[in-house]
């Protein structure tokens, strides 16, 4: 094996991969085969960057050649920088070392599109079978679909791989057009749609026939590029929902766009990357997923962009502040769950454990509850609780000046509370 | 205030809590080690550990507790977090003091400690399944080195050996000085005296030819991986806090 060579594709390809934000190693079931190697079951983060961005996989891009021009991505065609492609062997000796030493859960495998869809796409099929078939590896791959494959490739990606994705990049068709030309968002999205149907297909035939094979069992994802174009949280979150309830979609990446070449169509080069934003969009996200909230009642035609200093949970709470105060000692899980500074297990908790006795502050706070926050939104086993008519903006002050935000430093002074 | 010196095992702890029981010790402070006769202990209660005084206790608490909850028990107390016996026999108490299940009982403290127990030392585990950096050595066998803040390597057993099924592997606690090796069928605790073996000329033959290649590999692919414009060293710290940075490949 030539080292140097192959150190120096590692990093061209593993750095032209790093801008795909997907990182999940879970919801697969794979388990280990004939004393074979490896599982995907966990979901496990083996490292993290400096950026504190998670280590899961093995990221990498098969070549960064491209026949594509789009402009907001470092392989773009006109773009000028080294260019490498792995050969099938060498990702496949990559992959089970790395997985051998517990680096990695598994390999990401992406690529530019170098001649055309099929070609492209037979690849990184080929990859995956080998690994599967060969070598009875058994953690988890995640392959990208590449719009235009031919449905015959996606069906077979969908027999090695977890977990398969297309990236819609822009939020919005208009702001894929301007980006990139020569995409087209139907192309995107036939795959996806056909990868729904084979999943839903597999999972009927899996209750009839005990030993059908798995086909993608840790689902679709894809991934929005943030902060490149002019659309609103509205959009951007809209967007998500449709494709979270028409497509079955694991999960939407939403990617601060890091400006990392120079075009008139794009952000400037000394653009900040919008990691606040980014981190509210996701925060959002997770309200729609796991805190039962309608995508409506955090952005709507009145309020398209979050707030950039609160979360999206306290800001919906003090534009709806004729749901408080509740009793958290009798109220419902999903009311609950809509209490800023109470989280999933939070809330479980407090559920379970009110059946015994009921609870006061000195309880809640130690069950995990943000009472800086939730105390002026809930009542509880005390004659304690915030007895003045506060509007929302109020609160929103007295929070803030009360909390030190992880992005936003305020000079406001301090103010008494209580 | 009796204080009762027991020998660590849960074993012990279960003979301890049928004593107090029986003995109406009440009061009582719990103390882990060998009972000396000493002046300092006069009021010391020794707890010889008695199997059948340990299964009647524990009987009792299968029939209190779900099979979860006697697990999650036992675990909380394996980790051998110094100065939390006295939760752990708190939460035994609370457990014979009710006539129904308190498990989920989160308002009482000594539930609400054991479920934070339990949250430390599932994350240690965790962290141990994630930062775990096998070296290959000459006769193939994976080699790891460990130092957890809590005694998990019990724990991560069925991770490891459903995971490396085709690899022999030897996980080690250095710390604690006992290590988990798989010899492709069953896993089994061993303990090595390291003091032979400890001459830097031997330990880097031991690695196979290709060891330090993957190393740098790896090391490379890390560094590429991390976008510049995003550097937040806090966040990066928080996940990997730099007690763990020495056994990590990509941190030395």
């Amino acid at each position: 094996m030539n080292v140097d060579r192959i150190t120096e594709k590692l990093n061209i390809l593993a750095d032209a991969a790093k801008y795909d934000v997907s990182c999940a190693s879970s919801g697969s079931n794979r388990k280990n085969k004939d004393k074979g190697l490896g599982n995907a079951s966990n979901g496990i983060c083996h490292s993290y960057t400096e950026d504190g961005r998670c280590v899961s996989l093995l990221k990498i891009l098969l070549t960064n050649h491209c026949i594509f021009d789009c402009a907001y991505c470092v392989s773009r065609k006109n773009n000028d920088i080294k260019r490498a492609a792995f050969t099938v062997q060498e990702v496949v000796d990559l992959t089970i070392n790395f997985y051998r030493r517990n680096y990695i859960e598994g390999l990401f495998l992406s690529s530019g599109i170098f001649k055309d869809a099929d070609y492209t796409m037979e690849r990184l099929v080929r990859v995956a079978k080998k690994l599967r078939t060969e070598h009875n590896f058994n953690g988890y791959i995640h392959l990208k679909s590449i719009p235009g494959a031919s449905e015959e490739l996606m069906r077979e990606a969908g027999l090695y791989a977890d977990r398969l994705s297309v990236n819609l990049e822009m939020p919005t068709e208009a702001g894929l057009k301007l980006l990139a030309p020569d995409k087209n968002r139907q192309d995107m999205i036939d795959p996806m749609q056909f990868l729904k149907k084979e999943i839903i297909q597999n999972t009927e035939e899996k209750k009839l026939f005990k030993n059908t094979p798995m086909f993608a069992p840790a689902g679709q994802s894809t991934q929005v590029i943030v902060g490149a174009t002019r659309e609103s949280d509205q959009q951007v979150l809209q967007s998500a929902n449709y494709f979270y309830k028409n497509f079955n979609l694991k999960r939407v990446y939403y990617s601060g766009y890091v400006p990392v070449l120079a075009d008139q169509r794009l952000p400037a080069l000394n653009t900040a990357v919008p990691l606040v934003r980014e981190n509210r969009l996701y925060q959002a996200d997770w309200l729609m997923r796991f805190y039962g909230f309608h995508v409506n009642e955090i952005v709507n035609n009145q309020n398209p962009l979050l707030d950039l200093d609160i979360d999206p949970k306290l800001s919906w709470a003090i534009r709806n502040m004729q749901v408080f105060p509740i009793d958290i000692n009798r109220a419902d899980l999903q009311l609950i769950l809509r209490v800023p500074g109470i989280g999933l297990l939070s809330a479980q908790k407090i559920v379970a454990a009110r059946k015994f006795a009921g609870l006061g502050w000195e309880q809640l706070k130690k069950i995990g509850v943000a009472i800086n926050r939730a105390k002026y939104f809930i009542t509880c086993k005390s004659n304690e609780f915030e007895r003045r008519d506060l509007t929302g903006q109020k609160i929103k002050q007295f929070i803030m000046a009360q909390s030190q935000s992880k992005y936003i430093k305020n000079t406001q002074t301090q103010l008494n509370l209580f | 205030m009796h204080t009762l010196v027991y020998d660590g095992t849960f074993e012990g702890l279960l003979t301890a809590v049928f004593e107090i029981y029986e003995r109406k010790l009440y009061p009582v402070k719990l103390l882990k080690g060998e009972w000396r006769n000493s002046a300092l202990f006069e009021e010391v209660i020794p707890i010889v550990t008695d199997e059948a005084r340990a299964g009647r206790v524990l009987t009792g608490l299968r029939k209190k507790l779900s099979a979860a909850g006697v697990q999650r028990l036992y675990i909380s107390h394996m980790a051998e977090i110094t100065g939390e016996d006295c939760n752990v026999l708190g939460f035994i108490r609370h457990v014979f003091d009710n006539d129904r299940n308190i498990e989920e009982d989160y308002g009482n403290r000594y539930v609400m400690r054991l479920s934070e127990i339990l949250k430390m030392v599932r994350r240690e585990k965790h962290r141990m399944e994630a930062f775990v950096r096998f070296q290959k050595l000459n006769d193939g066998t994976f080699y790891a080195a460990i130092e957890p803040d809590f005694n998990v390597l019990p724990l991560l057993i069925k991770h490891f050996k459903s995971r490396y099924a085709d690899q022999k592997w030897m996980i080690y606690d250095i710390k604690r000085n006992y290590g988990l090796y798989y010899d492709l069928h069953d896993t089994q605790f061993i303990e090595m005296d390291f003091d032979e073996l400890n001459k830097p000329v031997d330990v880097i033959a031991a690695y196979s030819e290709d060891e330090g290649i993957y190393q740098n590999l790896w090391k490379n692919y890390f560094n590429s991986v991390n976008i510049v414009s995003r550097k937040n060293t806090k966040l990066h710290v928080r996940h990997i806090p730099k007690r763990y940075w020495r056994h990590l490949t990509e941190k030395i």
